[in-house]
Order: structure tokens, then C-alpha cells, then sequence
């Protein structure tokens, strides 16, 4: 197990600007948490400080147990495959999480299932549609069966049907006991998705609250500024 | 013999009768040449044979050996965060429109017998010119590459760190998914030292059967006046570099419908 993860003091600057305050926080396995906020409030830059793809200006962020990256995955925004098959995009993060040549298309092909895109195997991953894109970038997280996953805004463009396909993956995810942390501007979406949410205003966790409580009761003034639609922006 | 037109100068139309050696020049001279040009390439004429053979041979060798020393070079500026990276990239952009005659003289300089490889006897020689072309196409490889590189390293940065790809496994991967693009960047480095004649002129010296090549012989040929030559040549030279274009091109454009 390599949570629950623990955020010591940690802040980001980026050209003397303040990205993320320093911020200490716990994340535990078991619910899916939601990361809400207006545009520019600091939840890319939290999750990119958490999975190890920023480092902290200041502070630590501490994985448990071996290895903690080899556990843990991220899907993007917008998903970035390299010029081979929808497949062969799989089997290559299965090449560098060091799985054995023989293993790989079985795997690979496995994953495909889970998203539903086993018709789309052969087909160059550049040229499906966003959607498709998009389960394939979750394919490729499925594959690596990591305990931690990311999701950076993931429908955030997506129509939506190709959303409810989304959806009902990390539906799957959470289901086969993968964490969930995702951050979202559909607030629907974090109501079907999310146990708990994490609301940041201007770089720093305004609230903290069961996902039923945020959005009946937020106890923030800046939480409920946000839900009535006030702060569309940071 | 027609009259000159009321607004040619005689002095002008002189010296053009003179360059041609012809009686009576104009578009009947041009047509004529153009009509020998075509007989020599069609009949497989050896010495025009020998020097595109040549030409290949010098522009391919130095077209391998900058692509050797200029990709991986310009793919290390293109990811790499050091300082006075900046002032390298614009020196490197600067340097993609060398003079062939400099880069000549300079190649001239080196390699003469009072210069550093003067010992290694090269000046005069092919491998001369394969040096030449080389430091010339050089920065054009290593400047295309880098910019490749450098938009390539930029979309698929975060995604290949998350996955745990880092360091030769993730360049590697990055070169590969790029390959259309470095081609065409060697492919600008192959036209390039294909139509240079500087360069091939000051270290190679257009010895005949010995350094002459298709850019040079066409020089020569055009002051001795042989233009049938010349022309077949600069025939030759031009379907080559178009033949080398169309093929860039159909091949990003095949690898764009196959690959996205």
C-alpha cells in the first residue's frame, strides 16, 4: 500500500507567484476524492505535486512503501498518445512498467476490454475520436493496475455521451479498489463520482467535506460563493 | 540573323551571342541545348554519369554524417534546460543560412597543408567536400531537430513521466513518434548539400574525374560554354531534389493518415 499519502507543508511558486500556500494534508485509500475549484484556483498544480510531475517549492509529499510511482497513474485533460495502434499505446506502458514482451498484448488486450475499445485494438490511436481518446488513456492507466489514479479534468472536453463512458470506467476503477482522486467543473459529475471533495480557492484548501454535506451545506463562504455560481474564476 | 529588338542593348545582346557562341542566339540556341542536354541524360552519358555518381555520393555521405552528429545534438538542446541554451538556438537558426564559400574557406583553411589536418592530405579530395557539406548541412539538421524535438518533448512530457518513462527509454520514444518529422529535416540537409557549389569549389577544386560534381561541372561548363552539359546537369540536379521533396512529402503525408 502506498497510502495514505501525506502533504507536509507543501506550496508551489512559480515565477514568484504563489501556485499552492503550503498546505498539509492526509489522502486515504477507500474514497474517491473530488478536487473542486474555479479555473486557476491550483488543482492541476495539487494533483501534478501529489503524482510527482512538479516538485514542491517547499515541503514533502510522502508515499507509502516501495516504489510508489510505479503504482500510481494519471489520466489528462487531453490525452496523449503516441503514433501507433490504440494497442500498441497500451502495451507500451506495460513495455515501461517492465512486464515481460510475452505478457503485454494479452494485457493490453484485457485493458481494451475494460473500455470497451477491443474493435478499435489495431486502429491508430491518433485518429479515434475524443472519446475514444480518452477510455484509451484509461485503458492504458487499467493496465498498469494502479492503486492510485488521477484524473485531471477528463471530460472536460467531451460530450456527453462519451462523458457517461468515462463515468462508468472510473466507476470500474473504484469498483477494483483503485483510489480516485479527480478533479472536475461538472458538478454532477462530482456528485456521482465523489466520496469526499477538496475545495481550493487561490492555492489553498478552503474545505474539506463529505460530498453530500459540500454540496447541501458547504461550511466555506468561499464553497458556497463557488456553488451559487459566484466565483466562475479565481 | 533578325534584327535586334529597337529596345535590346547591342552590348548586352553581344555579350549573351559571345557566352553562347552561337550565331544568331536566342530561344533557337536554348531549345537546341536543352534538346542535347536531353540526349546526353537519355544516351547515359559516362562523364555526365560519373559526376551526378559523385554528387550522390558526397551529398549522401555528408547527409549520414551531420545526421549522425546533428540530431542527437539538436534533440539534447531541444530537452535539455542548461544555461546559454537560448544563445545556442539562435546561433544554431543564425548558422542554417552559412555561405557554402565560407564554410569552403574555412574547410580550405584546415585542411591545407599549413593548416591544423594538413598532414592528413585531404584538401582536393572527396572526403574534402564530404567535410564541407557536412559543417554546412550540420546546423540545418541540428536546428530542424531541435525544434521537433523541442514541440514533440513539450505535448508528450508529462504523459511519458507519469507513465515511468525517463531518460534514453523516453527519448527513444519521443524519436520514434517523430521520425516523419527528423526525415524531413535530413531531407532539407540532403537538398541543401546537393545544390551547394561554395563549398564543393574552394575544398574539392572541381578536378576533373577526381572532385567534379553536378553544381561545379555546371559552373565550368556554362563559362566554357558547353551548356548541353550544363543544362543535362542542372536537369539532373533539379529532378533530383524535386524527386527527393516528393518523397518527404508522401511519405509525412502517408504517415499522417496512417499514424494521426
Amino acid at each position: 500500500m502506498i497510502l495514505p499519502l501525506r502533504l507536509e507543508e507543501v506550496s508551489f511558486t512559480a515565477g514568484g507567484r504563489a501556485i499552492i500556500a503550503p498546505t498539509s494534508l492526509e489522502i486515504h485509500a477507500g474514497t474517491s476524492t473530488i478536487i473542486l475549484g474555479a479555473n486557476g484556483a491550483g488543482k492541476s498544480v495539487l494533483m501534478r505535486l501529489m503524482h510527482g510531475l512538479l516538485a514542491p517549492s517547499a515541503g514533502r509529499v510522502v508515499w507509502q512503501g516501495r516504489e510508489p510511482h510505479r503504482r500510481q497513474a494519471m489520466v489528462f485533460q487531453r490525452p496523449v498518445m503516441l503514433r501507433r495502434s490504440a494497442l500498441a499505446n497500451v502495451a507500451y506502458a506495460l513495455e515501461v512498467a517492465g512486464v515481460p514482451r510475452a505478457e503485454r498484448e494479452g494485457q493490453a488486450m484485457a485493458a481494451l476490454k475494460e473500455v470497451g475499445l477491443v474493435s478499435c485494438a489495431d486502429r491508430p490511436a491518433r485518429i479515434l475520436s475524443g472519446g475514444e481518446q480518452q477510455r484509451l488513456a484509461l485503458a492504458r492507466a487499467w493496465a498498469l493496475h494502479p492503486e492510485v489514479l488521477f484524473l485531471d479534468e477528463p471530460t472536460a472536453s467531451l460530450d456527453p455521451g462519451a462523458t457517461r463512458e468515462i463515468e462508468s470506467v472510473i466507476r470500474a476503477f473504484d469498483a477494483a479498489g483503485t483510489k480516485i482522486i479527480m478533479s472536475t467543473h461538472n458538478l454532477g459529475q462530482a456528485r456521482r463520482l465523489g466520496d469526499e471533495v477538496l475545495f481550493i480557492h487561490q492555492g489553498r484548501i478552503a474545505e474539506r467535506s463529505p460530498v453530500e454535506r459540500f454540496f447541501s451545506k458547504p461550511a466555506s463562504p468561499e464553497a458556497e460563493a463557488f456553488l451559487k455560481g459566484e466565483l466562475p474564476w479565481a | 540573323m533578325r534584327p535586334p529588338h529597337p529596345y535590346a542593348q547591342p552590348f548586352i545582346l553581344g555579350e549573351v551571342r559571345a557566352a553562347l557562341r552561337m550565331p544568331g542566339a536566342g530561344m533557337d540556341a536554348i531549345f537546341d541545348s536543352l534538346r542535347n542536354a536531353g540526349l546526353l541524360i537519355v544516351s547515359g552519358d559516362p562523364t555526365l554519369l560519373e559526376i551526378v555518381a559523385l554528387s550522390l555520393a558526397v551529398s549522401l555521405s555528408a547527409v549520414v554524417l551531420a545526421t549522425l552528429l546533428g540530431l542527437p545534438l539538436g534533440a539534447a538542446i531541444g530537452v535539455l534546460r542548461f544555461p546559454g541554451r537560448r544563445a545556442l538556438i539562435v546561433i544554431l537558426n543564425a548558422l542554417m543560412g552559412l555561405p557554402p564559400v565560407v564554410v569552403g574557406l574555412v574547410v580550405y583553411l584546415v585542411l591545407s597543408r599549413a593548416g591544423p589536418l594538413g598532414e592528413l592530405g585531404l584538401l582536393f579530395t572527396p572526403p574534402a567536400m564530404v567535410i564541407a557539406q557536412t559543417v554546412l548541412i550540420l546546423p540545418i539538421i541540428a536546428a530542424l531537430s531541435r525544434q521537433a524535438v523541442e514541440d514533440a518533448w513539450r505535448e508528450y512530457e508529462e504523459q511519458l513521466t507519469s507513465l515511468g518513462a525517463r531518460g534514453v527509454q523516453a527519448a527513444r520514444t519521443v524519436l520514434w513518434d517523430i521520425r516523419f518529422s527528423l526525415l524531413t529535416a535530413v531531407l532539407a540537409g540532403l537538398g541543401r548539400a546537393s545544390a551547394e557549389v561554395g563549398a564543393v569549389m574552394i575544398v574539392g577544386g572541381n578536378i576533373d574525374g577526381v572532385t567534379r560534381v553536378m553544381t561545379t561541372a555546371i559552373a565550368l561548363e556554362t563559362s566554357k560554354g558547353d551548356l548541353p552539359l550544363a543544362l543535362g546537369l542542372g536537369i539532373v540536379l533539379i529532378a533530383i531534389v524535386l524527386a527527393l521533396n516528393a518523397a518527404a512529402f508522401l511519405v509525412k503525408e502517408a504517415a499522417q493518415r496512417r499514424y494521426g
